[in-house]
């Protein structure tokens, strides 16, 4: 008996809750060395796969080969920025934090400006970068429970909290971390399997990455690329493999915000705190490298097949158009979510999917559908449907366990531990980590629910935070033995106002739509540069005040001049996680 | 600080601009500013520049990261600050 779509994806999606559920009881946190760096006995390779999932969110899972499906070769700045980060963060920043041997990124801060001014101004930093990261993850876990379980969004939103609830209160960092782990296996196969057998449907190439540049398996010896090509500008679209993304300045300042604010991220960065020696450290950042670049290689084939194959699906040859009454069921299906909507323009009762807005049919074709679809538009089993919706949540549930990790910590160990409450015991802060821990899901979960307008397109955005902020704070205390507290202070200040006053002038101060006062149009940007790729001026202008203003304060006191020398090497391994 | 130390750090900072200038070539560079001249030439089914902006560049960044901890963990061993 064949088991219907709907159960079959019940029975997977819940079959991997549990599975995160047993995990996160066999790994319980009973120490804030656990609850905050897992103990700090994670191995390379674990803590790879857990950056991994950690890093890749659902923005990677189902929004980015959506991007480049539409981007074409404009999708690149994607690829590029989520992965070159990782070369910025294993040679210029993760071996030296793991040196230092600290929980929290605002900690190495404090530490290395000798300030608690510094402290509060990176948490404050923190918490605005990693809340508007948080909100798209709890987007994607309601839509993907309202697509595939046919529940309510704001219960889907419900579900999903209560499992992050389980696993990230009870077993912190350490919970987290092998949970993580297991992510990353449901995410990686739920990405892979739909994308090898399109690839051997199309190009009878089983590896999407060979796949890609292919022949095409219809016997008529044209190349993959060439004949994605010819169907798109014949339809007058962009030609694929050259369309740019704006123009070739906003191309690379985006890539470079990107690359940038990766390597800033707070949650990623915990990660490194975890392993248990410099060399570890090192090597993790190349572990995790390698597991992510297994779903960046291939999200470029699914992108350029799930586009071929809609196209094709629409118009099968030149003039010959589907008739929408016998279109597909996946067609229908999303029709209903409202992501597709079909328009029937001339009244001849076929679509007619072109780059023209006065003939085109398909008046919404919704970015985020196509990692969804994929699996249905080239006809593939159930199970593989049913795969993808556990890999999707798998995907959204880990990066929002990574990030309300480092919000909670932030607030209980940076906050409450190191500025307003320094003799809290350790118990005491182990059980004030989960209550805000509980606090932050509760917000997390009701802003998914009320999304502020600015919720879409918002992931983007916390890369130019991260990146304006706290990547440069932190490169410079290590590669400057100089800069003084005062010199990082106002440059993270100025880092981040400039990125968010650009962006609020460009959408609207808060995002209210309407207030914005430079018009959000392409001819008033700044040399042509998006506000979602703005975050590298942002840096620029942080690195800027902070050494003009160094100039003036003078250098860091010579114990923390020494403090530097001392992480610079990974020397005896030092007092790391005993404090 | 020592001249050990000094000379230590001096080696860490060349290897860590050797392997940024690879990092930005094949991004930057093939990727992005050389992407038109390169795509007149063709890998298989791909053009040279696309493929560096869409596979090339990735699988380059791996190779950095690990060349860069294996030239480390060997510089850590010639200095005796291993762990």
């Amino acid at each position: 008996m064949e088991l219907d779509l709907k159960t079959l994806t019940y029975i997977v999606v819940f079959g991997s809750f549990a599975l995160y559920f047993g995990i996160a009881w066999w790994a319980r946190a009973g120490t804030t060395s656990e609850f905050y760096a897992a103990g700090g006995g994670v191995g390379p390779v674990a803590n790879g796969m857990a950056i991994g999932a950690d890093w890749m969110s659902a923005a990677s899972f189902i929004s980015m080969a959506g991007l480049i499906a539409f981007l074409g070769y404009g999708g690149s700045v994607f690829l590029m920025g989520w992965t070159g980060g990782y070369v910025l963060l294993a040679m210029l920043l993760a071996p030296y934090l793991r040196k230092h041997g600290k929980f929290t990124v605002p900690e190495f801060i404090g530490d290395r400006y000798y300030s608690k001014t510094a402290r509060i101004v990176a948490v404050a930093c923190l918490i605005i970068a990693s809340l508007t990261y948080v909100i798209g993850q709890m987007k994607g876990v309601g839509v993907a429970f309202s697509r595939f379980l046919e529940v309510d969004y704001g219960l889907g939103l419900g579900i999903g909290m209560g499992v992050v609830w389980v696993y990230a209160v009870l077993g912190g960092m350490k919970g987290i971390t092998y949970t993580q782990i297991a992510q990353y296996c449901v995410l990686i196969f739920a990405y892979t399997v739909p994308a090898v057998f399109i690839s051997l449907q199309l190009t009878g190439n089983p590896i999407p990455q060979l796949g890609l540049g292919s022949t095409m398996a219809d016997g008529s010896g044209m190349y993959f690329l060439d004949k994605l090509d010819l169907v798109v500008t014949d339809l007058g679209f962009k030609e694929y493999t050259t369309s740019v993304l704006g123009n070739n300045i906003n191309m690379f300042a985006y890539t470079l915000s990107l690359m940038v604010g990766t390597a800033g991220l707070p949650h990623v960065i915990m990660r490194f705190f975890t392993v248990p020696s410099v060399k570890a450290a090192r090597a993790s950042a190349g572990y995790a490298l390698v597991f992510i670049a297994l779903l960046y290689t291939v999200a470029p084939a699914v992108g350029a097949m799930a586009r071929y194959n809609l196209m094709n699906t629409i118009e099968p040859a030149p003039g010959e158009n589907l008739v929408y009454e016998q279109r597909p069921q996946w067609f229908k299906d999303w029709e209903k979510t409202g992501l597709l909507v079909f328009e029937d323009k001339n009244n001849d009762g076929k679509i007619q999917y072109t780059s023209d807005e006065k003939t085109n049919e398909m008046v919404k074709v919704d970015r985020d559908i196509m990692v969804l679809a994929n699996p249905a538009i080239a006809n593939l089993p159930n199970w593989v449907i049913a795969l993808v919706a556990a890999g999707g949540l798998a995907a959204a549930l880990s990066t929002a366990a990574g990030l309300l990790l480092a919000i909670s910590s932030s607030i209980s160990h940076d906050l409450m531990k190191g500025v307003l409450t320094p003799d809290l015991s350790e118990k005491s802060e182990l059980r004030a980590s989960r209550i805000i821990m509980t606090l932050s899901i509760l917000v997390a979960g009701y802003l998914g629910l009320n999304p502020p307008g600015f919720a879409a397109g918002t992931v983007a955005l916390a890369f130019g935070l991260a990146a304006s902020s706290i990547f440069p704070a932190l490169m410079m205390g290590i590669f400057s033995k100089k800069i003084s507290g005062t010199a990082a202070i106002v440059g993270m200040c100025s880092g981040i106002g400039v990125t968010m006053l650009y962006v609020f002038q460009h959408k609207g101060i808060m995002f209210i739509p309407g207030t914005s006062f430079m018009g959000g149009m392409e001819p008033d940007w700044f040399l042509g540069i998006s506000p979602n790729a703005f975050g590298i001026v942002g840096a620029i202008v942080n690195f800027t005040t902070a050494y003009i203003v160094g100039i003036f304060t003078g250098p860091a006191p010579v114990e923390i001049q020494e403090m530097v020398e001392n992480f610079r090497s990974p020397g005896p391994a030092g007092a790391a996680h005993a404090h | 600080m020592t001249t050990k130390k000094l000379t230590y750090w001096q080696r860490n900072l060349r290897l860590i601009a050797t392997c940024l200038v690879i990092w930005f070539v094949v991004s930057y560079g093939f990727g992005l500013l050389l992407v038109e001249p390169l795509n007149t030439i063709r890998l298989g089914g791909y053009k040279l520049g696309f493929w560096f902006a869409q596979q090339g560049s990735i699988y380059v960044f791996v190779a950095l990261v690990f060349y860069y901890a294996h030239a480390m963990n060997k510089l850590d061993e010639e200095f005796h600050v291993d762990e």
